[in-house]
């Protein structure tokens, strides 16, 4: 079925589809639609499923704990400071190997408050051991969440599915529903492995000792770093797994193919511009112009960002001319992440791109396909070997 | 500002005299017309006139949520903080600069859902804090969700077929944790609101005033400051004794159904503030602490 709404109303959709059976959120712009938009498919039944309206992120969080322990399909989404204010809960969350999905919805990060987008929120929580999937387009939201599940669920990791606020929330674009029965069949109920439950009582999660220890069978009983260990290997492990799911979705969806990066003109570039979310969409049309005037430019949409599929960015990267990776976040003092991370994988690489950094749209500011364009040929223009040193940024729109 | 010049024989600078309209900032509210929040600012005014310190004397601390925005229209210094955050940012406040006057405002989710754990120790700890609540039952700024204060059944967005779950009654809340000055009004009455600010200021130690401020824009129908005017009940014409922490209880239990304002309770005997006895403590340990050459001669063997 082909409908025409909102991001956040793809995202309801998914949920819903993916038969979610507890949702806790707390409202913040510009998720709340979202949420509430589930309240009212829980409340008229049309999901069977529980609503808490709790009291706080940091609650609704919680709750998806609580409920994911004991072996429900768990949801919640937010955005800037309601994400921060879950950070203890969100290395909790992944350090306990809980399955859940969540959306963030991105928005800025105070002080100075802001309620507009930019993709501070989930980039600083790249550390917190949650798999990040950033959609760029409606479709992308829907699909990722429905498969985000599968993945969670399979490799007990909770997983952030990150789409931009405004210019994907609250924008309408047609996109297409899959049949129930599909979804069904693609995503079966959840059974996890170490539910709680009265059948066999445990406790979970108890302190952890620095050192590795004995069980009462005489093995091995991993400790705290061994666990931490594994939650490094498993995520690691998701690039490869998370294909084979976007595969099994293609047959039932007809759609995907390209989960973790999706690139554009690509084959023969010797220039790629590079960015997460919807930004990559928006690039699309600024290659097509850049291409008429003859210069060879592709572009590189990342679909997630936890694990860093570096295998990937490297096959598809290195022995171009120059990157130019755009970023609606960064790390003061540093540059953005993405452009920071880039640089790592392809060190030593026998032939590297040059890589310019460009941070734009930072609490809402404007951009255009002008500002593309602009920073793509002063990148190019540059002498070879006149690469931008790791830390340094172009600002896009300042004092506008 | 306006300086009353007596002029005495020892030429004594006069005490500045207040007027509401020196504590309204330039900048414009954008709250929905009919909002309480503009009865509210209105008190606060006049309040701070009555009060009579400069608004550099003062700070105003917020959270977030459309009351939040009340500093702002103010003259006083502060600043909207973080969601939920207000109580605990004043209290460093006041601790760093105890000249301060500090008022903390913000809504029923600021202060009873995502706050709700800082307003016990806020009690417990009894800083010197006004408190204000615009208690409006919902989340304005988020445009209309269920809020902690939100009656059971209300039907809200998050709410399709009413709430089921109990309210919190704010009065009885801060109560329950020993507030020692506790008090609600409504924007229907601005010179009742404005007497009660004052007097909270005035109250040595953490005060607090909940403030029925209707949301007309996704409130219940009845969230009109015509409706308030028409059935609030003034707690002093109920003969009602603000020194009586029972009678308070007792009366604090019509919250939700019945719009009591005025103080209800005003402990007659108000207990230290925390910056007293931090004071208390240092003239104390000062008083007892051996002089330093009496430490240096324990180190000297004769
Ligand atoms: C951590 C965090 N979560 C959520 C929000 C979104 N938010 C802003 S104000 C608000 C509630 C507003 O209701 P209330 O506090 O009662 O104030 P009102 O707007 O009704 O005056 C919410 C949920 C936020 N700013 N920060
Ligand atoms: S939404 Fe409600 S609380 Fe917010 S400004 Fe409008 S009337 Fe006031």
């Amino acid at each position: 079925m082909q409908v025409f709404d909102s991001g956040n109303v793809a995202a309801a959709t998914s949920v819903k589809l993916a038969r979610v059976q507890v949702v806790a959120a707390y409202p913040i712009t510009p998720q709340t639609p979202l949420t509430e938009k589930l309240s009212q498919y829980v409340d008229s039944q049309v999901m069977d499923a529980e609503y808490v309206a709790v009291e706080s992120e940091h609650s609704a969080m919680a709750v998806c704990i609580g409920a994911s322990s004991a072996g429900a399909r768990a949801f919640t989404a937010t955005s800037s400071h309601g994400l921060l204010y879950m950070a203890e809960q969100l290395h909790w969350t992944a350090g306990a190997r809980l399955p859940m999905v969540m959306c963030v919805v991105n928005r800025a990060v105070g002080a100075p408050f802001s309620i507009w987008n930019d993709q501070q929120d989930s980039i600083s929580q790249r550390d917190c051991g949650w798999i990040q999937l950033y959609a760029s387009d409606h479709q992308e939201i829907l699909d990722t969440v429905i498969k985000a599940y599968r993945l969670s669920e399979r490799i007990c990791i909770p997983v952030m599915v990150c789409y931009d606020g405004y210019y994907l929330s609250h924008t309408y674009m047609p996109y297409r529903v899959p049949e129930q029965s599909a979804v069904d069949a693609f995503l079966p109920p959840y059974t996890y492995r170490h539910t709680l439950g009265p059948e066999k009582p445990t406790s979970l999660n108890t302190v952890t000792l620095p050192g590795g220890r004995t069980d009462i069978h005489g093995n091995f009983a991993p400790g705290y770093m061994e666990l931490r260990e594994s939650l490094d290997s498993e995520m690691k492990k998701a690039v490869a797994i998370y294909s084979e799911i976007d595969a099994e979705y293609l047959d039932i969806a007809g759609r995907g193919g390209d989960p973790i990066v999706q690139c554009y003109l690509c084959d023969d570039a010797e220039y790629v511009a590079v960015a997460l979310g919807s930004m990559g969409r928006q690039l699309h049309d600024v290659a097509d112009g850049l291409r008429e005037e003859g210069i060879k430019i592709g572009v590189l949409s990342l679909a997630m960002f936890r694990p860093f599929p570096a295998d990937i960015l490297r096959a598809q990267l290195s022995g171009r001319k120059a990157l130019i990776v755009f970023e609606k976040a960064f790390s003061p003092g540093q540059s953005g992440a993405l452009r920071s991370e880039l640089q790592a994988a392809l060190y030593g690489e026998a032939s590297q791109p040059e890589l310019f950094n460009y941070i734009l749209g930072l609490g809402g500011r404007s951009y255009s396909s002008v500002d593309f364009r602009s920073s793509i040929i002063e990148s190019i223009q540059r002498k070879p070997g006149e690469t931008g040193r790791c830390e340094e940024i172009g600002w896009i729109g300042l004092g506008r | 500002m306006t300086t009353s010049s007596v002029a005495t024989e020892a030429a004594a600078v006069a005490a500045p005299v207040f007027s509401p309209k020196d504590f309204k900032s330039s900048l414009k509210p954008i709250w929905c017309p009919g909002c309480g929040d503009f009865g509210v600012l209105q008190g606060i005014y006049r309040a701070l006139a009555a009060i009579g310190r400069p608004s550099h004397e003062i700070a105003f601390i917020s959270g977030i949520g459309c009351s939040s925005r009340i500093p702002g229209y103010t003259t006083a210094y502060g600043f909207n903080s973080v969601h939920g955050r207000a109580l605990p940012i004043a209290q460093g406040l006041k601790l760093a600069n105890p000249d301060l006057l500090v008022l903390v405002a913000g809504g029923d989710g600021d202060g009873f859902s995502i706050g709700g754990g800082h307003v016990a120790h806020a009690i417990r700890r009894n800083q010197d804090l006004t408190y204000l609540v615009m208690d409006n039952q919902i989340y304005g700024l988020t445009k209309g969700q269920l809020s902690p204060t939100s009656r059971k059944g209300l039907h809200t967005v998050t709410s399709a077929y009413g709430s089921l779950e109990n309210p919190v009654n704010p009065l009885m809340y801060v109560m329950g944790y020993g507030a020692a000055f506790v008090a609600q009004g409504t924007p229907a009455d601005i010179p009742g609101l404005a007497a009660m600010i004052e007097e909270a200021i005035r109250f040595p130690g953490f005060a607090f005033v909940n403030i029925q401020s209707p949301c007309v824009t996704y409130g219940e129908p009845d969230q009109q400051i015509k409706v308030h005017k028409k059935v609030m009940k003034r707690l002093e014409d109920l003969g009602h004794d603000s020194s009586d922490r029972v009678q308070a209880f007792d009366r604090a239990q019509s919250y939700g159904s019945e719009l009591l304002t005025g103080v209800f309770f005003r402990d007659p005997d108000p207990p230290p503030t925390y910056g007293s006895l931090i004071r208390a403590r240092k003239q104390e340990l000062m008083a007892s602490a051996p002089r330093r050459e009496d430490i240096l001669d324990m180190f000297v063997q004769d």
